[in-house]
Parts: C-alpha cells; structure tokens; sequence
C-alpha cells in the first residue's frame, strides 16, 4: 500500500512541471519534449486556424450580395485559395495529431517521450518554414489563385506565386511524415510492459491508423508536388498538355494524397471522440474492436477511392463504377463507429459538459456530413453535385463539423491535463452551443443551394441564391464569435484557472494518472497499467480531491467495485 | 493487470550510458525503435519515386517507340559501370556493418569511407553523362533541341558540375592539413577522408570520359555497332518547333518511312487517332520528334532525384565515417551504421531499377 505522502508526491500538481522546470524561449525552441512541442504546435495550428477562419469570413461576407460586396475577382480567387491551403495543410492536417496527439500520446503509452525527439522537433520547424512559404505566397504580393488542389494545366499558367506554395505544401508534408513516422513507432516499440494493443486506449488506435496514412500517401504528394514546380520551372511534359502532358495525370496523383489525406483529418478526430463519449458516460466504450479495426479499414479502404473525385474528370466509366462501389463501403466502417458510440451513451451516465457537448455535436454533423458524401459518391447524382455548394458543404460538415468540433472537445478534454486548471464550464458550453448553432446556419443553406446549382469558387452569383448565402453568412459570423469564445474560455483557464487535480474526469487511461500538468518525464512513478475503459479501476481520494488509481487508495476508503473488471 | 509494487513505485533513475537516450528503457529498445523507423522511413522513399515509376509506366505503354529509340542515347557502358560500382558499394556498406557489430571501428571507418568514394565516382560517371547529352541539346521535353553534334575537348558543362567539387576538394585538403597543424588528430582524419571522398567524384569524371573515348573509338572500327545508330539519329532529328509547314511536315513523314522500323510506325498511327487530347500538338507533327524529349524528363527526374539521394547518402555516410574515427560503435550499439546501411541499399536498389528501365529498353 502506498503512504499518503507517495500518493502526494505523484498526484498532487507539482510545483515544478514541464511547463516550469527549464526557463527562457530557448528552453522552448529547443526543447525534445514532447509536450512543450505539443504547446507549441498547438500555438501554431490555432494561429493558422484563426488566420485561415478570417480569410473565411472576408469571403462570406463578400458573398452578401449576389454581385460581390467588395472584392475584385482576383481577389477573391486568391481569398479562398488561401483560405483552403492554409486550413487544410497548415491546421487541420496537424492539428489533432501534432498538437493533441504530441501532448498526450507518449503519456497514454506510459512512455518518456516519442521515439524520435529530435524528429519531432524538426516536424515542428518544418511546419513553420513550410506555412511560412504558405505565407509568402501572399505576401510576395502575387498571391495564389489555383485552389488548395493546384490543378494542372492552370497551376502551371498562373502567374501567381504556385512555386512558393507547392514548395510550401511538400515541406508540410514532411513535417507530416515526421510526426506520422514518429507515432507509428512509438506505440509499437514504447508501450508500458503489459500494455496490449487492445488496452491500448481508441485514440491511440486511430493516431496509429492515421500515423498508416500519413507515411504511405504523403510522399507521393512530395512528387507531385516536385514534379509540378518542375513543370513550372523546366517544363518537363508530364502534366503539361501543351508539351503532350497529360494534366488528368496530375489529379490521379494529387488525389492519391489527398483523399487519404481527408482520412488524416477525420481519424484522429473520432479517436477524440470516442474517448471523450466513453469516459463522460462513465461507461465501458462498446464495441472497443470494432472501433479499433473500422480506424484501419478506413485508413486502408481510403487509399482505393481517390477516383471519385475525379468522376467528371474523363475517366472510364468502369473505373468511375469501381471508385463509386469502394466509396460506399467506406461508409461500413464508419458507422460502425457512429453506432458503437451511440452504444455507449445508451443507459451511461452523461455528464453534459464542454467536451462532451462538443462529442455529441461531433456526432450529429458528422452523421450529416458523412451521409451527404454517400450523395456525391453515387455517380449520376455526382454529375448534378459536382462543383457546386453541395459538396463544399460536405466536406466543411466532415472537416469543420467533425474534425474542429473534435479538436475542440479534445481541448476541453485535455486541457485540464496540460495546465491544471479548469475552465469555466459555463462559458464552455455556450462556445460549443454558438459554434454548432453557426456552423449549422452556416453550411446547411449552403447543401440548398448547391443542389439547386450554385456552382462553387464563384465570386458573383444568380441573385436567386442571395438569401442561402446571406443566412450562411450570418452563420460563418456566430461560428467565428463561437470559436473565439471557446479559446478565450480555454486561454482564461490556461492562466486564471481553478486549480484542478490529476484526474477530475475520472478517466482511466494512462495520461490522467500523473499529476496536472505532468512531471518533465511525465510520470514519476512506474504507471500503473489499467484498462482505459474501466473506470472502476479509479476511485475518488478525499484528500487530493480527485480521482486515483485503485491500487494505490487508502484500502480503507476503496468501495467495492460495482462491476468486475474483465480481463 | 500488471501492478507495480505500491510500496516501491517511485521511479529510481536508472541508465546512465551517453549512447542511450533517456526516453529508452534499454539499448535493445532503441535499436529496435531506429530500425523501425528507418524501415518506414524506406518506405516512404519508395512510395516517393513511385509517382515517377508510374509516369514512366503510362509514357512507356502510350509512347513504346520513344522509348525504344530514345533509350540509344543512353550511353549502355557508363550506366553498367556504374551499377557495378554502387553494387560494390553495397558490398563494403554491408561488410562495414558487420565491423560495427564487432565493434571494430577501425575496419567500419575503412569500409565506409570505401563506400563514400564509390559514391563519389558514381557521381562523377553521371556528371559525365549528364553534361555529354546537354552538349547534344537533349534536353527535358521542352527544351528538347538535338543536334547530332560532338564537342572536342571537355564539355563546359563538366567543367561547371565539377567547380563546385573542385571547390571542396581543396577546402577538405586546406582543413585536414589545418587541423593537422593543429594537432587535432580526429578532425585531420576526417576531412582527409572527405577530401579521399570528393577525389572519387574526379576518379568517376576520368573514367567516364576514358569510358566514352574507348566506345567511341570501337564504334568507328566496328560498324555493328554502328549499324542502327545513325537512322535513329536521323529520326529524331529535330525540326524546329514552330515549323508548321506541311509539305516539309510530309517530307519527313516519308523519310520516317524509309528508315523507322514498321512496328514504330504503327504506334505513331495509332496516335494520331487514339490520343486526341494531343491533337493540335501532334496534327501537324510526327509525334516522336517532339515528344522524344520526354523520355529525357522522366530520365532526368528519375536520374536526378536518385542523384540527390546519392549526396544524401554521402552525408549521412560522412557522419557514420565520423563517429568511427571517434570509435563511438560497440557490440551494444552500432544501430546508426544499420540504418545508414538500409537507407544505401535502397539507394543502391532504387539504381538497380532504373538501370534496366532507362538504359536496356529492348
């Protein structure tokens, strides 16, 4: 048994943590840990985030008027170029795995830090140089205007800054392929003795199946990308058409990337979410295999599928047919996640706070946006989508509807565990409850709209189509005021905070039985390995005020379990 | 579950060995974390020629005739040489493995600085080759612009590839004799080696241009040789581009005739009419003259991005050759020099394909 001072001494919140134990930015710029990395990700991400989301409302609130409120064609191309290339490459495609998973994937393995630390810094200075040259696309005043695909033949017509931003997305990508490379081997070789793959928690499994993508797709994007500045530079004839390339050529590689790509998006998302729905039920998640294996059928699945964004793009229609079929099944996988979650709230005891509102919402719009990508996979309702609002609708459902939904309730889930200090529920709620009202006005008109023909990437537009695009205006407004009073809510807590324990959700996995914020090493003591769906194996300590693993309460004050543990 | 002693929880320290980082329980868990990085790592460079093997796959089933006639300007000799030499490399990057697994670090060093020089020559026969077809103006497809003509003397392209290793030849010189003067033994040592390194590259250049002058000497005494050359000289004669004069354009339709092979012929027909998307490129144009060139982007890509992996890989053996001067490699620990090894077999491997592709088309 374990004295009061030991429980002390590793639940308590440490006077000296990661956060606090080195000091100065270099400590910061060079660190190899990996949660300071973590921070710094997530600093980073968000900033894209918010830079990218102000791109978003300069365009919807162009879009008021159905001849364009104020920006010049040009402009507006440039606009929503930016707007998509920094979102995806910049934010989304880190931002769960980089900045989340960097923070709490070593401590769920009871590991030190990440297999490779030096790698995972240079992931993060990657990222900066490879946004910085995002970035001076803009700033080298040409702009970019070839949307977030940089389709061939007009990438290599523009005269736009294309070099500088490809150059951009290929460092991304490696950043990318850093992290993923640096997870897939982490959770196979750092695991605490004992820890199997199946007690390993679900978000570990999906980072792992993510991790999949993002080492086997990326690097054919790196070529892609190389070959097209070298289809600017040299005009090599590859995917050139006036030197006998062959443009179409370009999309099957761009969307060889790309489509898993969405995948490096979404998965990590539902690892958030299955944590966050299992641990605010208090109940043993359902179906853990089936959740685990649908993270790899999906990541597998998802490299067979890249063609259907291609299906008016001219290819045969036997293969549009092929591509058509393998889309729908992807859907198998991912309900089967929908309805393992569902299966766990049903009789759990809910606790409707920040996170799990946003776990719930998460479930609702990606339901919806996952459904409405069944409409656009089927292919002759595809020639009539193609194009237009509806599928922008889509993927912003799946992307901003499921992926930040996620990214913010994985915060709010985490935050806690990074600082030590709570935030105001409160005001946490009505963030998630602005951001979902908005993100629904938002895109729903916007599914209306582009199933009655509003093209998409359009400046201007038939003035039949102006009350859709005004309420989802007005919407992008209330979900860009919800976004910020979530992270003002999230950056009060980081600093104004109530204190808050090692574990005062009662979560069982292994990042929530260290103290808040962490020790440097993360734990100060040998983890003790628990099932992290069994929330028995914690019980409440009157004295720390929080939650603790059974083997080391007071076995005077330990309840009796109510379930058995199985094993 | 696994319960740790309660009574005994609190994390001693533990290791304190400089070569094992504090995040690894062991040495065995290191080697084993590296080995499988640098697995996926490999993983990921084959998957980053993999765009470039399906460009080749796609021109080589649309265009079978660029291919075959194109591949005549790769010089056959040159590329077997130097397959031999990175095969080689190969050879002594294994055997210095094995060394650092004995803990000989004396024999690892040896057998890496063998393995940099191999490289080095590699590069050299490729800046001979390289700079060769830019003298005859074969060119990536748009800049295409061939010329039946042999410079004399050495080509000003060598000369240009070859500044910037001449440049760090006597850099390495100046800093091993600096450090030597110094007495700093190590770094003396090291930058002796880099400099032994970079001599390879001029090793590489000489025999490249031995190796031309021999072949073209046996091609002017044995006419066999010569037998096919010249028509597909001819052939791939390039008009300029912005020619459309079509009676001149019928002209050399018919001189194709007299000397192309029929079945080459067929594929130019077949073309015509299959590839529309090429229409008005092709419409007033035998589609080989013009589209020839992109045999020599794929080539140059293809080629290109191995050669960069090739510097890659002699910084990377650069650093292991350093940490053998510095007899860092034990039986316990010599995973890098593994790792370093994988990563020149791929390197070494990734060469062995593009051989036979680009150079025995047939």
């Amino acid at each position: 048994m374990a004295t009061a001072d030991i429980r002390k001494k590793i639940f308590e919140t440490p006077s000296v943590n990661y956060l606090n134990h080195q000091k100065g930015w270099k400590s910061w710029a060079f660190t190899l840990d990996h949660k300071r990395i973590g921070i710094m990700y997530l600093i980073g991400v968000t900033s894209a985030l918010l830079l990218a989301g102000v791109f978003a409302l300069v365009l919807r609130s162009h879009l008021w008027s159905y001849q364009g409120a104020f920006l010049s064609d040009d402009m507006y191309n440039q606009m929503f170029t930016l707007h998509g290339a920094i979102m995806v490459f910049s934010f989304i495609i880190p931002s769960v795995p980089a900045a989340l998973g960097n923070m709490v994937l070593p401590i769920m393995l009871g590991a030190k830090d990440v297999a490779f630390p030096r790698m995972n810094l240079a992931s993060f200075y990657l990222w900066i140089i490879g946004t910085a040259c995002l970035f001076a696309a803009i700033l080298s005043g040409r702009g970019l205007d070839t949307g977030w695909t940089f389709y061939t033949p007009y990438s290599i017509d523009t005269s736009t800054a294309v070099i500088f931003a490809t150059f951009g997305a290929f460092v991304l990508g490696f950043s990318s392929i850093f992290t993923g490379l640096n997870f897939l081997v982490t959770i196979n070789t750092m695991r605490v003795p004992g820890q199997t793959w199946f007690k390993l928690p679900l978000f570990l499994w999906s980072l792992y199946a993510t991790s999949i993508i993002q080492v086997l797709a990326t690097p054919v994007l790196g070529i892609t990308l190389l070959l097209l500045i070298a289809e600017r530079t040299m005009h090599i004839g590859i995917f050139d058409p006036t030197y006998g390339g062959d443009p179409v050529l370009f999309q099957h590689f761009f969307w060889f990337y790309s489509h898993p790509a969405v995948y490096i998006m979404i998965l990590p998302a539902m690892g958030v979410i299955s944590e966050l729905i299992s641990v605010y039920s208090q109940k043993r998640i359902f179906g853990y295999s089936f959740i685990a294996f649908s993270s790899v059928a999906i990541a597998l699945l998802g490299f067979l599928v890249w063609g259907h964004h291609m299906f008016t793009s001219g290819q045969s229609p036997m293969v549009t047919l092929i591509f058509s079929a393998i889309t729908f099944t992807v859907a198998i996988p991912s309900a089967v996640k929908v309805f393992n979650w569902l299966a766990t709230l049903y009789k759990g005891s809910i606790l409707l706070n920040t996170p799990m509102c946003y776990a719930l919402s998460f479930i609702f719009l990606f339901g919806i946006g996952g459904l409405t990508g069944l409409f656009l996979g089927t292919l002759s309702v595809d020639i009539h989508l193609h194009d237009t609002y509806f599928v922008v609708a889509h993927f912003h459902f799946v992307m901003v509807g499921g992926t930040l939904t996620a990214f913010l309730g994985g915060l709010f889930h985490w935050w806690p565990k990074m600082f030590g200090r709570m935030y105001n529920d409160l005001m946490g709620r009505i963030g998630c409850f602005l951001v979902f009202a908005g993100f629904n006005l938002t895109f729903f008109p916007q599914f209306v709209m582009g199933s009655r023909g509003m093209p998409r990437r359009y400046a201007s537009y038939d003035p039949e189509f102006q009350i859709f695009h005004q309420w989802s205006t007005v919407g992008a407004m209330i979900l860009g005021i919800g976004i910020v009073v979530s992270f003002g809510v999230l950056m009060h807590a980081a600093f104004r905070g109530k204190r808050c324990g090692s574990n005062p959700f009662r979560a069982a996995s292994l990042e929530w039985q260290t103290s808040s914020p962490p020790d440097f090493h993360n734990f100060i003591h040998k983890p003790i390995l628990t099932d992290p769906y069994d929330f028995e194996s914690q019980v409440y300590d009157d004295e720390l005020d929080t939650y603790i693993p059974r083997e080391l309460a007071d076995p005077a004050k330990v309840p009796p379990r109510k379930e058995p543990a199985h094993h | 579950m696994a319960v740790a002693d309660p009574d005994n929880i609190l994390e001693e320290h533990h290791h304190h060995d400089p070569f094992i980082a504090h995040h690894f329980e062991s040495a065995e868990q290191q080697f084993d974390s590296g080995k499988l990085g640098i697995w996926i790592f490999l993983v990921t460079e084959i998957l980053f020629f993999s765009g470039l093997f399906v460009a080749y796959t796609l021109w080589r089933l649309h265009h079978p005739e660029i291919f075959q006639q194109a591949h005549h300007f790769l010089d056959k000799n040159l590329g077997a040489l130097n397959t031999i030499v990175l095969l080689f490399s190969s050879l002594t990057m294994a055997l210095g493995v094995h060394a650092a697994q004995n803990g000989d670090n004396k024999k690892c060093g040896m057998y890496t600085l063998i393995t940099m020089v191999c490289a080095a020559v590699f590069l050299g026969v490729k800046a001979v080759e390289y700079s060769h077809k830019w003298d005859m103006g074969i060119l990536v497809r748009s800049a295409f612009n061939f010329t039946d003509h042999h410079a004399e003397g050495i080509s000003p392209y060598l000369i240009g590839l070859s500044a910037i290793p001449a440049l760090l030849l006597v850099g390495f010189i100046g800093a091993s004799l600096f450090s030597k003067v110094t007495d700093k033994d190590l770094l003396s040592k090291f930058f002796g080696g880099l400099a032994i390194t970079v001599g390879g590259y001029f090793l590489g250049v000489f025999i490249g241009l031995g190796f031309m002058a021999l072949t073209a000497k046996a091609d002017a005494h044995a006419d066999a040789g010569l037998s096919h050359s010249p028509l597909v000289l001819q052939a791939l004669t390039v008009d300029d581009e912005k020619d459309d004069d079509h009676a001149h354009e019928e002209g050399h339709d018919d001189h194709g005739d007299d000397h192309a092979a029929g079945e080459d012929h067929a594929h130019g027909d077949h073309d015509e009419h299959g590839h529309g998307a090429h229409a008005h490129d092709k419409s007033n144009k035998d589609p080989m003259h013009r589209d020839v060139g992109i045999f020599f982007s794929i080539y140059y890509c293809m080629t290109g991005l191995h050669a960069i992996h090739i510097i890659a890989g002699i910084i990377a053996l650069a650093w292991v050759f350093w940490r053998c001067l510095a007899l860092h490699w034990r039986p316990d620990y010599f995973g890098p020099v593994d790792y370093v090894g994988l990563y020149w077999h791929l390197v070494d491997l990734i060469w062995i394909y593009l051989f036979p592709l680009l150079y025995l088309i047939d």
